[in-house]
């Protein structure tokens, strides 16, 4: 993608800076890779000198939604609700293979990414991935916060009025929904 | 003039004492949903209740969020590339369903007996390793689910040496896919022994901490004293084995009843409870930590020097360097890969102490290199099942350390 | 090492509703005439040379192609005396019926479910029998061996250019 923003203001790159280092995440944890997650938590690997330590249990308080292990059809609604929950701006990631494509699960019941009911921000591969992985996923993803270009961060500005690239639009999301419906007209 | 009762009296508008005993305050049925993602990290299960106030009426647990057609996968791999589909059923004990599985394929095929011992002591090994990483896991989650934060910690820095040395041996940190129909995929590290050694030196420290922190505590104790006791008949009933069927009286061990590997040559004893509630499910799961201990050290200085392959060119990969250099050892490979193994039509049903209690694998081969049916018996499903049964009556506070102790595994439970 | 059982089943039932008996690689099984379900497995739990205490599990073959199509398959142990014993009871495809085994072993409720969610064979009997690992919404019987593996049926909706 790459489409560069320019600050509008020194006000906005702070306000990014304190989002990045304050991630409220909420752990959709569903398989083995929740293990991980809780090791990736744990005094060794440590995600709290990053900031993102405290697990908001519930959608409302959380701004990163962490959605670990795979995604069967079943789960879809609810992971679709609590997507919907959650105040912008907001991000995913999109913590294993399962999550992010399937996995090696191709079969009537696991959903091929998660990328199929929400827009994922930063995808982690690994079955499952090393705590290592994990982290650098989370500084990829705080760059993206500090550049302005989370998903989330891209559709705010789409919402106030600024041109955005129809190519950045995700679909399943209501910007896509809105999208198709002023091309119908 | 007894001013706290006086105040009450104003407060709650009572007349008099009798009125404090059973105040009459109106309650109407409510039904709560508790799930499919709620913080009890346990996997994805979904909770309908109806309660009246605090009190639980009635319980439909709703399981199959994490269906991922284990038996469906299975039909359409070979014998060997269904390794990974076990390694992720009871995630936390990994290496068990490995072993669990390999020892029915090799029943199928009638090579049983014929395991390298070297083999079949390290499949102990690794499978005790295992088994304590599931109970510390369980343990640790479950006390954090009742507030104690510093118990998951320490268990979980346990995990973590564990995790390191089953890494060096296989490669993966969580999923090891270790096991081989006929052995193993590699030999053990030169320094397994005395690694494993400090480890489990380690870990006694560990457990003596978190015993100190909540055998005694009157929070801990008060929460899980008494809760969800389940008698010995309703364990037979519902075909709970386990810890969770140990905890309730009945002395059913896979490892002690029908020893398999070489279980039959280690001194270890099987801890069972006697109330049934949820502190015996704990501590039964505590000790046998320290059992599981034991075995791995007797299986350190029992274990003898050998191959870890069985030599039967029907199953086992040929070494590479001749695969590269010989004809007849690179069609081998290819035919044992492609085609997979090819086992003798047959039925069978074999059974391992898992995690969470009997874990089998039961067989239908039709005589080709994939399975016609690969059905494994979870053994968390009647823990589970249970629950809709002992629920009514507990508190909905009461819901978070059962359903902890119950040691639930999406992986397993839905395969 | 569990001839015990095979022997007591055949002493007691005389009249066909054991149509075959065996053994195979150490375990003993036996096939069932579907409706002398209920009464076999009663026995069974019963008997004092059997005692047959716990249900350990109950699945379904789907023998594609052999008649009848569908074997209910049931394992039973016995704590007390440490044998098992492995029972089929072969159901047609046209009307996949047998008795359902939860008044005699409640553990039988869950796996129940699990057959008729995955195979469609229906227990007569069975107090709640409904779908367990599958949505209501599902439509099929998934782990026949005529339903594809990769047919999904979502729920929610998708990408314009998703694989299904």
């Amino acid at each position: 993608m790459g489409f560069e923003f320019h600050y509008a203001s020194k006000l906005e790159a702070a306000v990014n800076w304190a989002r990045k280092f304050s991630l409220f995440s909420y752990p959709f944890v569903t398989a083995c890779c929740g293990m991980e997650y809780m090791s990736t938590a744990a005094p060794k690997y440590d995600i709290a000198r990053f900031g993102a330590e405290f697990p908001r249990f519930s959608p409302r308080q959380a701004d990163l939604l962490i959605i670990v292990g795979t995604i069967t059809e079943r789960q879809g609604p609810a992971l679709r609700r609590i997507y919907e929950q959650m105040c912008e701006p907001k991000w995913v990631i999109a913590f294993g293979v399962c999550a992010s494509t399937g996995g090696f699960y191709q079969n009537y019941s696991t959903m091929p990414g998660a990328d199929q009911v929400v827009p994922v921000d930063v995808y982690i591969p690994g079955c499952p991935p090393r705590p290592e992985q994990v982290l650098d996923a989370l500084v990829m993803l705080q760059d993206r916060i500090q550049r302005g270009e989370g998903y989330s961060q891209i559709m705010l500005r789409a919402d106030q009025g600024y041109d955005v690239p129809t190519a950045a639009i995700r679909p399943t999301t209501r910007h896509a929904q809105a999208a198709e419906k002023a091309k119908e007209k | 003039m007894d001013t706290v009762a006086s105040s009450r009296r104003i407060v709650m508008g009572i007349q008099d004492a009798a009125d404090l005993e059973t105040p009459d305050l109106p309650t109407e049925p409510m039904p709560l949903n508790m799930g499919p993602s709620h913080p009890a990290m346990h996997g994805t299960v979904r909770m309908v209740m109806d309660v009246e106030g605090e009190k639980i009426t009635n319980a439909d647990v709703q399981i199959g969020y994490l269906h991922r057609c284990f038996e469906k996968e299975a039909e359409h791999a070979t014998w060997t590339q269904i390794f990974p589909y076990t390694d992720r059923l009871n995630y936390v004990s990994p290496m068990l369903n490995n072993v669990g599985y390999a020892i029915a394929v090799e029943k199928l095929l009638g090579i049983d007996k014929q395991i390298p011992e070297r083999a079949q002591y390290i499949r102990v090994i690794i499978g005790e390793i295992s088994r304590m990483t599931d109970h510390m896991t369980c343990l640790g989650a479950g006390a954090m689910e009742l507030g104690a934060f510093t118990v998951f910690l320490y268990m979980l820095k346990g995990r973590e040496w564990l995790y390191e040395l089953l890494e060096e041996i296989s490669g993966a940190r969580l999923t090891h896919s270790y096991v081989r129909i006929g052995g193993l995929a590699g030999d053990l590290t030169p320094d397994f022994s005395e690694r494993l050694t400090d480890i489990l030196g380690r870990i006694r420290i560990v457990l003596s901490d978190v015993s100190k922190l909540l055998d005694r505590n009157r929070i801990f104790r008060d929460r899980m004293d008494g809760i969800a006791i389940i008698t010995q008949q309703e364990a037979m009933a519902w075909g709970l084995t386990g810890p969770v069927g140990r905890s309730t009286g009945l002395a059913y061990d896979v490892r002690k009843d029908h020893p398999y590997l070489v279980y039959d040559r280690f001194d270890f004893d099987v801890p069972v409870g006697s109330v049934g509630d949820n502190f015996d499910r704990y501590a039964v799961r505590v000790e046998e930590i320290k059992q599981s201990m034991s075995i791995l050290e007797q299986a350190l200085a029992q274990i003898p020097a050998g191959p870890f392959m069985l030599n039967d060119p029907r199953v086992a990969l040929p070494p590479k360097s001749e695969t590269y250099n010989s004809i007849e050892a690179m069609i081998a490979h290819f035919k044992i890969i492609m085609d997979g193994i090819h086992v003798p039509a047959g039925e069978v049903y074999s059974f391992t102490e898992g995690g969470n209690g009997e874990l089998g694998f039961y067989i239908v081969s039709d005589g080709t290199g994939r399975p016609w049916k690969c059905r494994v018996r979870p053994p968390c499903v009647p823990a589970v099942a249970i629950m809709n049964k002992i629920l009514p009556g507990l508190f909905l506070a009461d819901v978070v350390p059962t359903f902890g102790m119950m040691n639930m595994i999406g992986g397993e439970c839905d395969r | 090492m569990a001839q015990v059982v095979l022997d007591r089943l055949a002493a007691q039932f005389r009249n066909g509703e054991i149509i075959n008996v065996g053994s195979q690689h150490g375990n003993e099984w036996a096939r069932i005439r579907p409706d002398a379900w209920t009464a076999v497995c009663t026995f069974l739990r019963e008997d004092p040379s059997t005692m047959m205490e716990m249900l350990t599990d109950l699945t379904c073959v789907d023998r594609f192609g052999d008649e009848p199509r569908f074997d209910v398959v049931v394992h039973l142990y016995s704590v007390s005396k440490k044998h098992r014993v492995r029972l089929y009871g072969g159901v047609p495809e046209e009307s996949p019926v047998i008795d359902s085994l939860v008044p005699i072993w409640p553990g039988a409720n869950w796996p129940e479910r699990e057959a008729y969610d995955l195979y469609g064979v229906r227990f007569k009997g069975h107090p709640d029998l409904r779908r367990l690992l599958m949505y209501p919404e599902f439509v099929g019987h998934p782990l026949r061996k005529d339903y594809p593996k990769e047919k999904r049926q979502p729920l929610v909706r998708r990408q314009s250019d998703s694989v299904d």
